[in-house]
């Protein structure tokens, strides 16, 4: 094998949490003057978000590198993208870089999709000829031929999010560095990037790649590297570090409370969310659930009266914001009777088979007079990625929903 | 994959800088596109959604002008040099504007580009230098609607001795990269302190107002006493302002030794100020 295409070699960043408190002067002289009287001032903690990371990239690999928030991931992606400086340690990128940590950075509002390709292309590092000669194909892949003459402010979000990846995928780097950047823009358009990026990579394109997607992960890395509190701690085959990751990884106790997290209203709370617990987990620690199983909830609820029946509604969202379903009592039966003190409901989802990735539950309550309560995010939940051999290929299909349908001749005459 | 056997690849080390960097003229040639975009970016913004847009630059001056001749000339009666006190304003305006213009927009770089420093790469002094160049484009407005009001005023005053020394025109230019230069120069070191200590933002407002207090904008060097001007040699932008007079309207108070300072003054800030900019870049994302 050649030599590595990036090579990090104890690459440490330590972040100074007083110096990112201290942006005024009088902050600054109180620092100066505890050190003085040598006080230990209480700002002047310090944190390494990166610790003596090493790790090779060989040319034409696709890494993808995973780890909980605060793991050290989009510091490394900081610094191999040449925004901020290692504290110590170096890395040596062999090749023409590009990174990608936001779409459209750099994107003026006023500014029509034509001139804020070209700007977008500048900014990221492209020549005025290289965009010029890749022009059509920016437009033709974010599909927005006809605005391409309108200022950008007036596109929808899909629009913007289209174009400006379109100019982000047109990049010709030997190297590519992306953030997160897929959880923008609709699942279709999604699927489209990901395609693109693995026809790069069976180019030979290396790519880095920084995703809470496992799934994504899963579907075009060939390698994964996983970070915690700053170090390498686990790498090999994607599915393997993903599935070491959900078994290790400190969860979310498996059951929720509720009654101290903040309301956005002033409900009228006679009936209030107290917690909410997932009975069916694959294991005692994680909210986790293999592909084709739908959750089952316990609902603690705190009573201040009594209530003949409750309407209760449920509705989960995926990680990008998509509301994917919703239930409410009402349409099968409203449970009841409720006297004050606890109680708790059991809300059985039906089997549906949702796309393996990240789901929050939001859940409300409400009685015949009001709204009683109501809480967003009141949990997250995983779908894992697909290992059934029931469901052959389900990781590569799209859609929120995958189940199977019956597919029957209904004519067929032969020649 | 065959690439890196072919042709030898670019090799980019990332590792901690220690001390002092000067700016990568080589770096910053390779970015040259982009420079252009940007200045092109802010000539196109500038005006979106103003109904007078680069009318502006003619009636700010305009309007600054008028006052001064009320205020000073009329009431206070603060003498002009022997100047029509409108074309002896406008003038002095005209290099001050573009002075202050550059200071405001490369001192607000660092803060006003945060989310763009902090998704991507680019030499940072790519954006101070694309606002001086933009900035070029209301010097110029202002310039013709100057030469338009004085070549008015000669129309009507056929006895004047008040016009630009053309044999001496081409120093324009060059007095116009000085004051680009230490603007830039200046801008870079509050640029660079403001990005550590919010406190320069707000001071760097306030102090190019009172600069131009310090500058011959509103009364003539000439009338300054012999013995106060040392204290007026420290002030670099003294020099240019003059010169714009003299070489404008034919009348101003130069000095050789005082323009020497001055170019040497500028010299200085911009050397220390892109290497306290360049310093202050390298951990800004950081802390902001």
């Amino acid at each position: 094998m050649s030599r590595p295409i990036i090579e990090v070699r104890g690459l440490s960043k330590r972040y100074q949490l007083g110096a990112i408190g201290a942006t005024s002067l009088r902050a600054e002289f109180s620092r100066h003057w505890d050190r003085l009287r040598g006080r230990p001032h209480p700002d002047s903690r310090e944190f390494w978000a990166l610790r003596e990371l090493s790790f090779d990239v060989q040319p034409g690999e696709v890494v993808g590198v995973i780890g909980r928030n605060g793991a050290g991931k989009s510091t490394l992606l900081k610094i191999l993208s040449r925004i901020t400086e290692p504290t110590s340690g170096r890395a040596v990128l062999r090749g023409r870089v590009a990174s990608l940590l936001e779409v459209g950075t750099g994107f003026h509002p006023e500014l029509t999709g034509r001139e804020n390709i070209f700007l977008n292309g500048a900014i990221l590092g492209m020549t005025r000829t290289e965009v010029r000669k890749k022009f059509d194909e920016i437009v033709a892949f974010a599909e927005v031929d006809q605005f391409i003459d309108t200022p950008v402010k007036r596109y929808s979000s899909g629009m913007y999010v289209r174009l400006a990846f379109a100019v982000a995928a047109h990049l010709d780097p030997e190297i590519l560095i992306v953030d997160e950047v897929l959880a923008v823009g609709d699942a279709q358009f999604q699927q489209k990037c990901l395609s693109r990026m693995r026809n790069d990579a069976a180019s030979g394109r290396t790519i880095l790649f920084v995703s809470h997607q496992f799934n994504a992960i899963a579907q075009f890395c060939s390698r994964c590297l996983r970070l915690d509190h700053g170090r390498l701690i686990d790498e090999g085959k994607p599915a393997d570090v993903v599935t070491r990751y959900f078994h290790t990884e400190a969860q979310q106790p498996l059951i929720q409370a509720l009654a101290d997290r903040p309301r956005a209203h002033a409900y009228r709370g006679q009936a209030r969310l107290a917690s909410v617990r997932l009975l069916n987990a694959t294991d005692p620690t994680g909210w986790k659930l293999p592909f084709a199983t739908s959750p089952t909830f316990d609902v603690g609820v705190e009573l201040v009266s009594a209530f003949p029946t409750l309407e209760f509604s449920l509705c989960l969202i995926d990680g990008m914001g998509q509301e994917v379903f919703s239930t409410v009592s009402g349409w099968s039966a409203h449970p009841g009777p409720f006297y004050p003190g606890r109680a708790s409901v059991r809300i059985e989802c039906p089997r549906v088979n949702f796309a393996p990735g990240t789901y929050y539950a939001h859940l409300g309550i409400r009685s015949q007079v009001a709204s009683e309560d109501h809480l967003v995010n009141v949990c997250s939940l995983e779908i894992l990625p697909v290992y059934d051999a029931r469901w052959p290929d389900a990781d590569r299909m799209s859609g929120l929903v995958r189940e199977a349908a019956r597919f029957t001749v209904v004519s067929a005459h032969g020649v | 994959m065959s690439n890196a056997a072919t042709t030898p690849p670019r090799e980019t080390v990332i590792e901690a800088t220690h001390g002092w960097r000067f700016a990568n003229w080589q770096e910053l040639w390779a970015y040259r596109d982009l420079l252009g975009l940007l200045v092109w970016r802010d000539f196109v913004t500038r005006y979106k959604q103003t109904i007078l847009g680069p009318l502006w630059h003619i009636f700010q001056p305009l309007l600054t002008t008028l006052i001064f001749t009320v205020v000073f000339s009329q009431v206070a009666e603060l003498p002009t040099d022997g100047l029509p006190p409108t074309l002896f304003y406008l003038c002095g305006l005209l290099a001050w504007n573009y002075f202050s213009q550059c200071f405001h927009s490369t001192a607000s770089t660092l803060a006003a580009n945060a989310g763009l420093f902090g998704k991507i790469y680019f030499p940072r002094l790519i954006v101070p230098l694309a606002g001086v160049i933009a900035n070029l484009v209301s010097f110029a407005i202002q310039l013709v609607s100057f030469l338009t009001i004085l070549a008015i005023y000669q129309a009507s005053h056929p006895n004047t001795t008040c016009a630009p020394r053309w044999q001496a025109i081409v120093f324009v230019p060059l007095v116009l990269l000085q004051l680009a230069a230490f603007s830039l120069g200046i801008g870079l070191w509050l640029a660079a302190l403001t990005s550590k200590f919010r406190d320069f933002g707000i001071f760097s407002g306030f102090l190019i107002q009172l600069w131009m207090y310090l500058t011959p904008v509103i009364l003539p060097l000439a009338k300054v006493p012999p013995q106060w001007h040392q204290y007026v040699a420290l002030n670099p932008v003294t020099m240019p302002v003059e010169c714009f007079r003299y070489f404008l309207l034919g009348t101003g108070w130069l000095n050789v030794s005082l323009i020497l300072v001055s170019i040497s003054a500028t010299f200085v800030a911009l050397v220390t100020g892109i290497l306290v900019f360049q310093r202050a870049e390298k951990n800004f994302i950081d802390v902001a």
